[in-house]
C-alpha cells in the first residue's frame, strides 16, 4: 500500500440497506494523492452505489471488505465526518433545498467544519465565494438562489462544482457531472476542476462517467471499467478510448464466458 | 367604519405578560369565575358603568356557549378554568423567583443569548426593560402626531369616546365562547389610535410600554388605524414566556379605515402547559390593507386564526403564519378571510412544522359573500413533518356565494427525507444542523418578512429545537 494513498478500497461488497441485491462485488481500488481515476461502466453497474457507499448514504450498507480514507476507517465514519475529513461527492442527482440560498448553504457547510465556538469570518467567506464563482464563470446572483430549486440539469451540476471549489476537499467523487452539461459548460467545469488541481496538487479525483468526452478535458491517470459491481479492467487513458469504440457489450460477454467456465 | 351589525351578520367563528413593581398591596380575585369576580375586576379598575354591564352580559354569554369541540383537545380545560385566578393585578403576578424558573427555560434563554436582566422579565421575575429611554423619545414623537399608544386600561380612562366607539365592534362577545370570556374578564393589552394620514415608520412595539400592564392572561387589544394612516405593531418575542398560569385567551380587534395600511406582527412562544386561545380580527375598509404576521410556538394547545373581514371595496387582507408543534403540542392555527365587498383581495400563506408527537392543523376559512364581485383569494398551506410520529391535518373551508370570485387553494405536506439530509450531511453538516437548515429554508418565505432581530431569534430557536430531534 502506498504512503501516498488517499483512498484504499479492499474487497468491498455493498448492498442496499433493506434488500439483498449484491450490488458491489468485492471491489478493489487505490487512489493516490493528486491522481485522477475515471470509472466507466454501463448503467446499473454500481457506479453511483460505490460513490454513495463511500460517502455514507444511509440507504446502502457495506457488507464486507474495507475502505481507508487518508488513513482512517472510512466505513465507520458518519457522512458529515467524512465530509469534514475532506471527502466530497458531486451528486449525479443533486437534491433541492427550498428557501436556503447557495451562499447560506455553503456558509453553514463551512461553519460546520470549524471547532465548536469558532466563527466563520463572513468577509473571508464572501471573498472566497465570489472568487470561486468567477473561476466557474457564474453570476454572483447565482449564490442567492435556493439550492437546486428549479435549476436546470446543467445548473445543478455547476452548483455541485461550485460547492466543491468552495469546500476544497482532498478527494472528490464526481458522479456523472458531465451528463446534462453542454460542451461549453463542460469546458468551464473542466477548467475549473483543473485550476483547483493546480491550487492543490494533492487533490485526488474519482470521476465517474459514461462518456469519454470529459476525459478530453480532465486527463485521467487511471481508467477503470466497472461491470456488474466489479472493476473488470484498469489501465491508462487508452482504455477509455478503446471502450468508446467497442462499447460495454463485449465486456459483458467476456464476463459471462468467464463465469461459465 | 366599524359596523357592529355587519360584524354580527358576518359572524362565523371561533380562537404573556409583563410586570411592574410598586408598593400597592396584592390584589387578586378568588379562584374560579362568578358574577362577583366580574364585579370585583371592574370595581378594581374603577371602570365606568357601561363597561361593567358589558362584562356582565358577556359573562352570561360565556356560560351559555358550549366549549368548542372541533379544534384542539380542550377536555382538560374545564378543570383549568375552575381553578385559575381570573384577575391578578399585574404587579402582583411577579411572585416567581428565579430559582423556580425551570432549567430548560433558562437554558433556552442562554442559548438565545438573552441578557440576564431581560431573561428575568421574560420569566416573570424581573421588573424593568432597558428600553425606557428609547420609549420616551418615541413617545414624544407619537404625542406630537396625535398617536395614542397606551395600555387598554388607560385607553378606556383617557380616551373614552374613541374607545367606546370601537370597543367590541369587530369582535362582539357573542362571537365565540372565549371572546365572551375575554369580554367578561379582560385585563391588560394595548390601545392604539393612529390619526388620519399619519405614517409611522418606527413599529409600535408592545415592550416599549415599560411599566404598564402589557400582556395579561385575558389581554385585550384595540387598534384603530384611521383614514390613510400607516403603522406596524409588533407584539411578543421568540423567547419562551414562562408562566405559572396555564390559560391565555386574548382578543385583538383592529379597525383599518379607508386607504389605511396596517401590519400586526406577533410571535409567541408559550411554555408547554399553556392553553392559548386567541381571537384576532381586523375589519378592513375601502382600499385598506391589513397584514397579519403570526408565529406560534410552544403551548399545549393553540387555537388561533387571524382574520380579515374585507368590508370595503378593494380592501386587501394578508395572513402569513408559522406554527411549530413540538412534542405533545397541538397547533390548530390558520386564518380566515371574509370578502364582503367587490374587488377585495386576500392571501393566506401558512407554514407548519411538527416534530416528535407534535401535531399541527391548518384550519382556514375563505368566505365570499354574494355581490362581492371579482373578489380574489389565494390560500397556500405547507406542512413539514420532522419525523414519522408527527402529524398534520388540513381543514380548508371555502364558502363562495359569488360567481365572479376567484379562489385558489394549495396544500402540501413534506417530510424531511433521507436524501435531503444526506445531501446536507455530505457537505459537513451534522444531522441536527442539516435539519435546522431545512426547517429554516421552509419558513424562509415568512421569516424574511420579520423584523431582523426576530428572524435571527427564530432561526436560533429552530436550531435549539432541532437539537435532540435526532434519535
Ligand atoms: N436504492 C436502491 N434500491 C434498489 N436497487 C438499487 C438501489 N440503488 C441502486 N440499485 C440497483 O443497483 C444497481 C446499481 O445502481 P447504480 O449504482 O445506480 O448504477 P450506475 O450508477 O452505475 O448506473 C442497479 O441495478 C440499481 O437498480
Ligand atoms: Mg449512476
Amino acid at each position: 500500500m502506498s504512503d501516498d494513498a488517499i483512498l484504499t478500497i479492499e474487497a468491498l461488497k455493498a448492498d442496499v440497506a433493506a434488500e439483498e441485491l449484491g450490488i458491489l462485488k468485492a471491489l478493489d481500488l487505490q487512489v493516490c494523492k493528486g491522481e485522477v481515476h475515471a470509472i466507466m461502466g454501463p448503467n446499473g453497474s454500481g457506479k453511483s452505489t460505490l460513490a454513495k457507499v463511500l460517502m455514507g448514504h444511509p440507504g446502502y450498507r457495506p457488507t464486507s471488505g474495507r475502505a481507508l480514507f487518508d488513513g482512517s476507517d472510512l466505513l465507520a465514519m458518519e457522512p458529515h465526518d467524512r465530509a469534514r475529513a475532506g471527502m466530497f461527492l458531486a451528486f449525479q442527482y443533486p437534491v433541492e433545498v427550498p428557501g436556503v440560498s447557495i451562499a447560506n448553504f455553503l456558509r453553514t457547510s463551512m461553519q460546520s467544519r470549524l471547532k465548536e465556538g469558532d466563527d466563520l469570518d463572513l468577509f473571508d467567506f464572501q471573498d472566497l465565494l465570489l472568487d470561486r464563482m468567477k473561476l466557474l464563470e457564474m453570476e454572483p446572483s447565482f449564490a442567492e438562489r435556493s439550492v437546486n430549486d428549479g435549476f436546470s440539469g446543467g445548473e445543478k451540476k455547476r452548483n455541485e462544482i461550485l460547492q466543491m471549489a468552495v469546500l476544497k476537499p482532498k478527494l472528490v467523487l464526481m458522479d456523472e457531472t458531465d451528463s446534462g452539461l453542454d460542451i461549453d459548460a463542460l469546458k468551464v467545469v473542466a477548467s475549473g476542476v483543473n485550476t483547483l488541481r493546480q491550487e492543490d496538487p494533492d487533490m485526488a479525483i474519482v470521476l465517474i462517467t459514461h462518456y469519454q468526452r470529459i476525459l478530453d478535458y480532465i486527463t485521467p491517470d487511471v481508467v477503470h471499467v466497472m461491470v456488474d459491481g466489479r472493476i473488470v479492467r484498469s489501465g491508462g487513458p487508452e482504455v477509455a478510448l478503446w471502450l468508446e469504440e467497442e462499447g460495454y457489450a463485449s465486456w459483458r460477454e467476456a464476463e459471462e464466458q468467464a463465469a461459465a467456465i | 367604519m366599524p359596523n357592529n351589525e355587519l360584524v354580527e351578520v358576518l359572524d362565523l367563528d371561533q380562537y404573556k405578560y409583563d410586570f411592574r413593581t410598586d408598593d400597592k398591596p396584592v390584589f387578586r380575585t378568588e379562584p374560579g369565575l362568578s358574577e362577583d369576580v366580574v364585579h370585583a375586576i371592574s370595581a378594581h379598575k374603577e371602570e365606568p358603568e357601561w363597561m361593567l354591564e358589558f362584562r356582565l352580559k358577556a359573562y352570561q354569554l360565556y356560560l351559555r356557549k358550549p366549549m368548542p369541540t372541533w379544534g384542539a383537545d380542550l377536555s382538560d380545560l374545564e378543570n383549568v378554568l375552575d381553578q385559575i385566578y381570573y384577575y391578578v393585578r399585574p404587579q402582583d403576578r411577579m411572585k416567581n423567583s428565579w430559582e423556580d424558573v425551570p432549567d430548560n427555560i433558562k437554558t433556552t434563554f442562554d442559548k438565545l443569548g438573552i441578557p440576564e436582566a431581560e431573561q428575568k422579565v421574560l420569566a416573570g421575575v424581573g421588573a424593568q426593560y432597558e428600553s425606557e429611554m428609547v420609549y420616551h423619545s418615541l413617545k414624544k414623537e407619537w404625542d406630537e402626531q396625535g398617536v395614542i399608544f397606551d395600555s387598554i386600561e388607560d385607553g378606556l380612562k383617557n380616551h373614552p369616546d374613541i374607545f367606546r366607539k370601537y370597543f367590541a365592534s369587530v369582535i362582539p362577545p357573542a362571537d365565540n365562547k372565549f371572546a365572551a370570556l375575554n369580554s367578561a374578564v379582560w385585563s391588560g393589552g394595548s390601545f392604539v389610535y393612529v390619526p388620519p394620514g399619519v405614517h409611522l415608520d418606527t413599529p409600535l412595539q408592545a415592550y416599549f410600554r415599560v411599566n404598564q400592564e402589557r400582556m395579561g392572561q385575558f389581554e385585550r387589544t384595540l387598534i384603530i388605524i384611521d383614514e390613510g394612516a400607516q403603522a406596524h405593531y409588533i407584539e411578543g418575542c421568540t423567547a419562551p414566556v414562562y408562566s405559572t398560569e396555564s390559560f391565555h385567551s386574548g382578543v385583538i380587534e383592529i379597525v383599518v379605515a379607508k386607504n389605511a395600511r396596517f401590519r400586526y406582527t406577533t410571535i409567541q412562544n408559550w411554555s408547554n402547559n399553556m392553553y392559548n386561545l386567541v381571537t384576532q380580527r381586523a375589519l378592513v375598509n375601502e382600499r385598506g390593507t391589513m397584514e397579519w404576521l403570526d408565529g406560534n410556538l410552544g403551548s399545549k394547545a393553540t387555537m388561533k386564526y387571524p382574520s380579515c373581514y374585507l368590508v370595503g371595496e378593494e380592501a386587501h387582507g394578508s395572513i402569513l403564519s408559522i406554527a411549530y408543534a413540538g412534542d405533545g403540542q397541538h397547533q390548530d392555527t390558520g386564518g380566515k378571510v371574509v370578502h364582503a365587498a367587490s374587488h377585495t383581495t386576500s392571501s393566506i400563506v401558512s407554514k407548519s412544522i411538527s416534530k416528535g408527537t407534535g401535531r399541527s392543523s391548518y384550519r382556514g376559512l375563505c368566505k365570499v359573500y354574494e355581490g362581492s364581485t371579482s373578489a380574489r383569494s389565494n390560500v397556500e398551506c405547507d406542512a413539514l413533518l420532522i419525523n414519522d410520529t408527527a402529524r398534520t391535518d388540513t381543514y380548508p373551508y371555502i364558502e363562495i356565494e359569488e360567481q365572479s370570485a376567484n379562489v385558489g387553494h394549495e396544500a402540501t405536506v413534506s417530510k424531511i427525507g433521507d436524501e435531503q439530509l444526506f445531501y446536507l450531511m455530505s457537505r459537513g453538516m451534522s444531522e441536527e444542523e442539516a435539519m435546522a437548515l431545512i426547517v429554516r429554508g421552509f419558513i424562509e418565505p415568512i421569516a424574511k418578512q420579520l423584523p431582523l432581530e426576530y428572524a435571527v431569534e427564530l432561526n436560533r430557536l429552530i436550531e435549539i429545537e432541532m437539537e435532540g430531534s435526532v434519535g
